[in-house]
C-alpha cells in the first residue's frame, strides 16, 4: 500500500491535490463556526448552487479560467443574501432557497442546451459532486487556490476578535460603534471565496458539509470559541487528508469520501461529547 | 449640561409610531428606571438611544463628552447566545472591541481591565468557564461585565432580572446599585415597579402619556399610586 502511495505521490497532480485539499479544508472550517452560530448554515449551500450556475455560464461562454467568472458572481450573491437577512419581505432562508434552486435549474438548463461536450452527465456530475476533478487541476488553478487560501487565512487571523464580537452579539457590537455592516460584508466575501475554492475539492452539492461538520463536531467537545475554532480547523484538515488518501488508494470519488470521513468524525465527537458530559 | 437630553422624541417601526412626545434627561450619577406595559416602546427607546434605530422625530443630545458609542449595553439574551461556545473571558473582553480606533488585537492593558472587572462583579472564579453552562444570574453578570468594559460612564440594562430567581434578582439589583454608587449612570428597563421605586432616582413611565419625574414625584402622582397600591 505504501508503494502504491509513493508511486502516486510522484505525480505532481496528486501532490497538488493534497496541498489544495488541505488548504481548502482549513479555510472552510474557520468560518464554519461563525456560520453555524449565526444560523447561516444554509448560506454555503445556496452559494454553492449559485457558483454552479455561474460555472455553467462560464462553460457555455468557453472561458478557460472559470474561476474568474464564478468568483465575482458568488461574491455578489453572498453580499445580497447576507444583506437580506435582516429586514426584507423575503426572509433569509426563503431567499436562499429561491436563489439556490433557481441557479441550479438555470445552470443545468444552460449546460444542456449549449453543451459542446459529449459527456454532459459526466460534466454535471463532476461539478456537483467534485468527483475526481481535483486531480485534474491546472497549475494556474492551483496557484490561484493557494493564494486565495492564504488571503482568507490572514483575514481570519487579523479580524478574529472582530468576528467573535459580531458573531456573539451584533447589537452590542453596533451599539459600541463597531462597523458591523462592514464586518458582515467581509464575512460574506470570505465565504464566497471559500465556496468557490471548495467547489474544486468536493463539488457544489457537498460544500456545506465541509463548512458545517467540523464546526459542529468541535462544538460537541469544546467550550470556548478559540478552542472550537482551532479544533475544527485541525479536524477538518485531518478529515480532508485521510479522505484524499482513501480516495486515491481505493479509487473512490474524492468529494464524497472526504465528506463521509467528516460525518464519521462528527459521530465520534458526539459520542465523545456524551462521555465528557456524563463525567462532569 | 446633562449626559443625555431627549426632546420631543418619537419612536417606531417604518412609519408606525410606537411612542411620541418623549422628553427627559439623564444626568451624571442618575439611576433612571423606564417602566410601562408591553408594547409601550421601552425596548425601541433603548435601541434608539444606542443608535441601533433612527428616531422618527425629535432629538437625542449627548453632553458632557459622552458619545453614543460610550454606552455599555446589557441586552436581553438572544437564542443564539444560549448555546454559544465561548468562555467568560472571551465574552467579557469582547466589550473592549469597539470602533475603528481600536487596534485589531487586545493589549495587555485590555486584559488587565477584564480581570479587574471580573473581580469587581465577583465572578473571577468563572473566568475560564463556558458561558452556556452558567446559571441565568451568572450569565447576566458576565454580560454586565462586558458592558462595563465598554464604558465607565453609563450603562443601559434591558430587563436585567428577567428569568432570574428571587435570590439572583436581589443580588443583581444590589450589584447595579453598587455600580451606581460608584458613579456609573444607570438606565434600566423594568417590569418590576417595586424595584424601580426602591432603587431608582428617576422614573420614566411609558404608556398613553409619557411621564418623566423623580421618584418622589412619581410616588405622589396618581399614576404611581395606582401602581403601588395594586
Amino acid at each position: 500500500m505504501m508503494d502504491k502511495l509513493s508511486l502516486y505521490m510522484q505525480y505532481p497532480m496528486v501532490r497538488y491535490a493534497f496541498i489544495v485539499g488541505i488548504l481548502i479544508a482549513l479555510c472552510s472550517s474557520l468560518l464554519g463556526v461563525t456560520l453555524v452560530l449565526k444560523r447561516f448554515s444554509f448560506i454555503g449551500d445556496g452559494l454553492s448552487h449559485v457558483a454552479f450556475g455561474a460555472m455553467a455560464i462560464a462553460a457555455v461562454l468557453n472561458f478557460t479560467n472559470e474561476t474568474l467568472i464564478v468568483l465575482p458572481v458568488t461574491i455578489v450573491s453572498a453580499i445580497l443574501l447576507l444583506r437580506t437577512g435582516a429586514n426584507t419581505k423575503v426572509k433569509g432562508d426563503a431567499a436562499i432557497a429561491m436563489i439556490s434552486v433557481g441557479a441550479l435549474a438555470f445552470g443545468y438548463l444552460l449546460m444542456n442546451i449549449f453543451s459542446t461536450s459529449s459527456n454532459l452527465t459526466g460534466d454535471v456530475c463532476s461539478t456537483l459532486f467534485g468527483s475526481l476533478s481535483i486531480l485534474t487541476l491546472t497549475k494556474s488553478e492551483v496557484t490561484l487556490c493557494i493564494v486565495l487560501s492564504i488571503v482568507v487565512l490572514i483575514i481570519f487571523i487579523l479580524f478574529y476578535n472582530k468576528i467573535f464580537s459580531v458573531t456573539f452579539d451584533e447589537d452590542f457590537a453596533k451599539a459600541t460603534g463597531s462597523p458591523v455592516e462592514g464586518y458582515n460584508l467581509l464575512i460574506a466575501v470570505v465565504i464566497a471565496v471559500i465556496i468557490v475554492l471548495a467547489m474544486n475539492l468536493v463539488g457544489s452539492l457537498l460544500i456545506s458539509a465541509l463548512v458545517i461538520f467540523p464546526a459542529l463536531s468541535a462544538m460537541r467537545l469544546f467550550k470556548s470559541f478559540k478552542s472550537v475554532t482551532i479544533f475544527s480547523a485541525v479536524l477538518s484538515v485531518v478529515c480532508a487528508f485521510s479522505g484524499l488518501l482513501i480516495s486515491v488508494l481505493a479509487g473512490t470519488p474524492t468529494g464524497s469520501t472526504i465528506v463521509a470521513v467528516d460525518v464519521l468524525a462528527f459521530f465520534v465527537c458526539c459520542i465523545g461529547g456524551l462521555f465528557k458530559g456524563a463525567k462532569g | 449640561m446633562s449626559l443625555i437630553k431627549v426632546k420631543d422624541l418619537s419612536l417606531g417601526y417604518d412609519s408606525k409610531v410606537v411612542a411620541k412626545d418623549l422628553n427627559f434627561e439623564v444626568n451624571m450619577g442618575d439611576y433612571l428606571c423606564i417602566v410601562g406595559e408591553n408594547g409601550s416602546g421601552k425596548s425601541t427607546l433603548m435601541k434608539t438611544l444606542l443608535g441601533l434605530r433612527k428616531p422618527l422625530g425629535g432629538s437625542i443630545e449627548f453632553g458632557d463628552g459622552l458619545k453614543s458609542t460610550d454606552i455599555g449595553y446589557l441586552p436581553q439574551q438572544s437564542i443564539v447566545q444560549k448555546d454559544f461556545p465561548a468562555s467568560v473571558y472571551e465574552i467579557v473582553i469582547s466589550g473592549l472591541c469597539k470602533g475603528f480606533s481600536k487596534s485589531l488585537f487586545y493589549s495587555k492593558r485590555d486584559k488587565e481591565t477584564v480581570l479587574s472587572t471580573l473581580e469587581r462583579l465577583g465572578i473571577s472564579s468563572l473566568k475560564h468557564r463556558c458561558y452556556r453552562e452558567l446559571s441565568g444570574g451568572q450569565q447576566q453578570r458576565v454580560l454586565l461585565a462586558r458592558a462595563l468594559c465598554a464604558t465607565e460612564k453609563i450603562i443601559l440594562l434591558d430587563e436585567p432580572v428577567a428569568g432570574l430567581d428571587p435570590v439572583a434578582t436581589k443580588e443583581m439589583y444590589d450589584t447595579i446599585q453598587d455600580l451606581n454608587k460608584d458613579g456609573v449612570t444607570v438606565i434600566m428597563i423594568s417590569h418590576d415597579i417595586a424595584a424601580a421605586v426602591k432603587y431608582a432616582t428617576n422614573i420614566l413611565h411609558m404608556g398613553d402619556d409619557n411621564v418623566f419625574s423623580t421618584k418622589e414625584e412619581y410616588l405622589n402622582s396618581e399614576l404611581g399610586r395606582n401602581f403601588s397600591e395594586s
